[in-house]
Order: C-alpha cells, then structure tokens, then sequence
C-alpha cells in the first residue's frame, strides 16, 4: 500500500492507505476528523470542501494519495482553541445554520471566497459563489448574510492563523 | 470504486511507459470527471498514473497570436489569468463557467479534452478556435481530436501535452445550462478570424462537439446576430432526453449562437 503524508491543521500525518482512500475518507476514517461531511460523495454537495495548499477542493473528488505532501485545512483546524473563526461567529450570529450538515463546507468555501475575492462581497458574488455547495434547510438566505458579515469581520480580525485566512 | 494500482509518474516520458505497461491504465489530471466515474463503476482502470507530479505543464503564454495552454492549466487558473483575460477572454470567460469554484481548482483542460465529454465546455471553444492539441507523441488539429462520445484521437498512452488555440478578432461562449448538473444543455463557441468564422456547440450533439455549416457561412457575410435570423439546425444527430428533446435542443443552438455573436461584437 502506497505511504502518504500531508499537513493537516498544521500536524504532520503519515500513513499507509489503500490507493482508492479518498481525501475525505482518509480525513474522516483515518484521522477522525469527522467534521468534514459526506453529503452527496458526487461532488455536487460541497459538504466535504477542505483547503488543499490553500485552495478549496471536494475532498471527494480527491484521492489522498494526490494530497501526498500538501497542506490541507479542515473545519477543525479554522477556530483558535475555543475562539471561533470570525467566519464561524458570523454563521451563530446570523442564524447561518440550521441543521448544520452542510455547514464546514459551507464555511471552507466561504473563507475560500474571501481568499480570492476579498472582504466586501455582494449578495450575487456570494450566491454565484455558492454554486458547488448545496443546504437542504436554510433557503441560502442567512448563508449568505453571514458569509458577508463573516467576510467583513475577517477584515477587521487581526488575530494570526493558519493558511485559511492568509 | 474498483481497485486500482497507483503511480506516481516522474515526467511525460515516465507516464508515457506506465501508461504502455499496465492492461488498462488511465491517466489521472485533476480527476473531477474520472473519479466520479470510477466511483460510480463506469470507468474501471487497472492503473492510474497521476500527472499531477509533472512540472512545467500548466504554463499559460501568449506570442505571436496565439495562446497556449499546459494540459495541467486549472479551470480557476484559466478563468484568473491576465493573459487570458487580455488575449482571449472568451477562453477565460468559458473556464469560469465550469463547474464550481471548488471544482475549477482541481479539474484541467488537458483532462476536460481528453475526456470530451459531450456537454463539456472546452471543446466548443477547441473546434471553433481551430485549436491545435499537442500531445506526447504529435500534434493534432481540434477536428481531427475529438472523434465520438467520450471518444478522441488519442491512443492509450499518448498524453495531452498543451493545446494552442490561434487568438481570433473576436469570440464569444454562451452557454444554457442544464438547472440541475449545470452542465451545457447547450453551448456555442464563435469566433470571427479575418479569413474564416466558425461555430462550434457542445450539449446538443448525441455525439459530442459539432460545427454548424450554415451558421459559419452567414456569418462569414455578415458578422451580426441578425445574420442568423431565420437560420435554425436540423434535429438529427442532437441528443434528446428528459432535461430536452432534440427539437428544443435545436431551438437553443440558434438562440445561444445569435447570443454568442452579439456578446463577440460586445
């Protein structure tokens, strides 16, 4: 079996895997990092959206063995001990979740969005945005509140943190 | 999925050796197509031999009117880049329309042509630009390349090394897309050049990417969406299904053709 080893959340992992181990599985099974969520596993969900060296990416579309030598960041790795991300308050703030299923990978693309786009982001950006990532209970609506309240409080966050905020 | 060996490959020579070695090997780029085939058992391969270990592939240059593309260039990285945007943001335009964000950071041109999905994007953009796909073993002109359903040129281990695509006047994409997959139900790349116009669709055909004659000639007269009033296609050879029926298909090429054209003249 084929040895991998990656960064995820900032600890280095090692192990050997079964070739067809997808991220996800390897996250979840392997690590028990189980907050990365399995939706759909065809990759229309987006509920298993992780960084992969900075950019998101469908944990399910993606073997580990591709993430041999990446950085990867989970939902785990987002909040500083029991000090939310900025991303995350914005989703308790604004009522941004319901059942919650959806919600790491709803916040691993929103922090993404930001990444690319930066901190004032309008209603259509974030609703374009939100095209590969799907929540079955809110109708979007406070999603996307809280992905620009998130956004503009990231601006205004001075706290250091790993790859996702950079 | 079915299980598989997997390989690392070094360089183009290497996957080129791994590919020949094993029964029934694939190579795997960014996987946004073949691992949900794999997982859903309609594509089954041996070996894979990921090319995504492979330096120097996702170059994006521009020189004398014509834009390359590595085989390894990202979607995002397409749709981001300022040399495309300048020299062909039609190009950039198309590669935004892929999928989703997160997909668009994994998947590769290099893999949408190889695996010429009928309702992909890229080869509409490939055929009407009259594109040049570079391979590991020979270049091949756009029409020669994509062959059938899932279907191209290439043998079993030849790889997709680049495609040129010769920057014209003015292009334009437009794509209608299916509300569920967001695929094309149907799509229509145009591009003007100062000899010739050509009109390639992708989502309609049972068959894959397809040129529209009768199009190309009035436009060719005149390059205006009035040029195509009147214009419409025959159904036969159009793919028809639950989403739409092949006379609605039809209907799209010429709305989405007289669209394209009039978004080319901006």
């Amino acid at each position: 079996m084929p040895a991998v080893s990656m960064t995820v959340n900032g600890t280095p992992v090692t192990a050997d895997i079964d070739p067809r181990t997808l991220l996800v599985q390897f996250l979840r099974e392997h690590l028990r990092l189980t907050g990365t969520h399995v939706g759909c596993d065809t990759s229309q969900c987006g509920a298993c959206v992780v960084h992969v060296n900075g950019e998101a990416v469908k944990s399910c579309a993606m073997l580990a063995v591709q993430a041999d030598g990446a950085e990867v960041l989970t939902i785990e790795g987002v909040a500083q001990g029991d000090t939310l991300h900025p991303m995350q308050e914005a989703f308790r703030d604004n009522h941004g979740l319901q059942c919650g299923f959806c919600t790491p990978g709803m916040i691993m693309t929103a922090l993404d969005m930001v990444r690319r786009l930066g901190p004032v982001l309008d209603d259509h950006t974030i609703r374009e945005e939100l095209e590969g990532n799907l929540c079955r209970c809110t109708g979007y609506h406070n999603i996307v509140k809280s992905i620009a309240a998130g956004a503009r409080a990231m601006a205004a966050d001075d706290t250091p943190r790993r790859a996702a905020a950079e | 999925m079915y299980d598989f060996t997997y390989h690392k490959a070094a360089s183009l020579d290497d996957a080129a050796k791994l590919l020949a070695s094993a029964v029934d090997a694939k190579p795997i780029a960014g996987g946004q197509s073949l691992l949900p085939m794999m997982k859903f058992r309609l594509a089954s391969p041996s070996d894979l031999v990921d090319l995504g270990t492979i330096a120097g592939l996702d170059r994006i240059e521009a020189e004398g009117g014509t834009l390359t593309l590595g085989a390894m260039c990202r979607h995002g990285a397409v749709c981001t880049s300022e040399v495309v945007q300048k020299t062909l943001p039609a190009l950039a335009h198309l590669a935004g329309l892929i999928g989703d964000p997160a997909v668009r950071h994994r998947g590769t041109l290099g893999g949408s042509l190889a695996n010429n999905d009928p309702t992909a994007d890229y080869p509409a953009a490939a055929v009407s630009l009259g594109a040049t796909i570079v391979t590991s073993k020979r270049e091949i002109a756009a029409e020669d390349f994509f062959t059938g359903l899932f279907e191209t040129a290439l043998e079993p281990d030849e790889i997709v090394v680049a495609a040129r695509f010769p920057v014209p006047e003015k292009a334009a994409y437009e794509k209608f897309r299916n509300p569920a997959s967001r695929y094309a139900m149907v799509g229509v790349f145009v591009a003007k050049f100062p000899d010739v116009v050509r009109v390639a669709v992708t989502g309609a055909g049972a068959s894959g990417v397809f040129r529209v004659p009768s199009f190309e000639e009035a436009l060719s007269k005149d390059f205006s969406a009035d040029a195509l009033k009147g214009l419409s296609i025959s159904t036969d050879g159009l793919a028809g299904d639950i989403h739409a029926s092949a006379e609605y298909r039809a209907h799209l090429v010429g709305v989405m053709a007289r669209r394209a054209v009039a978004a080319a003249n901006g």
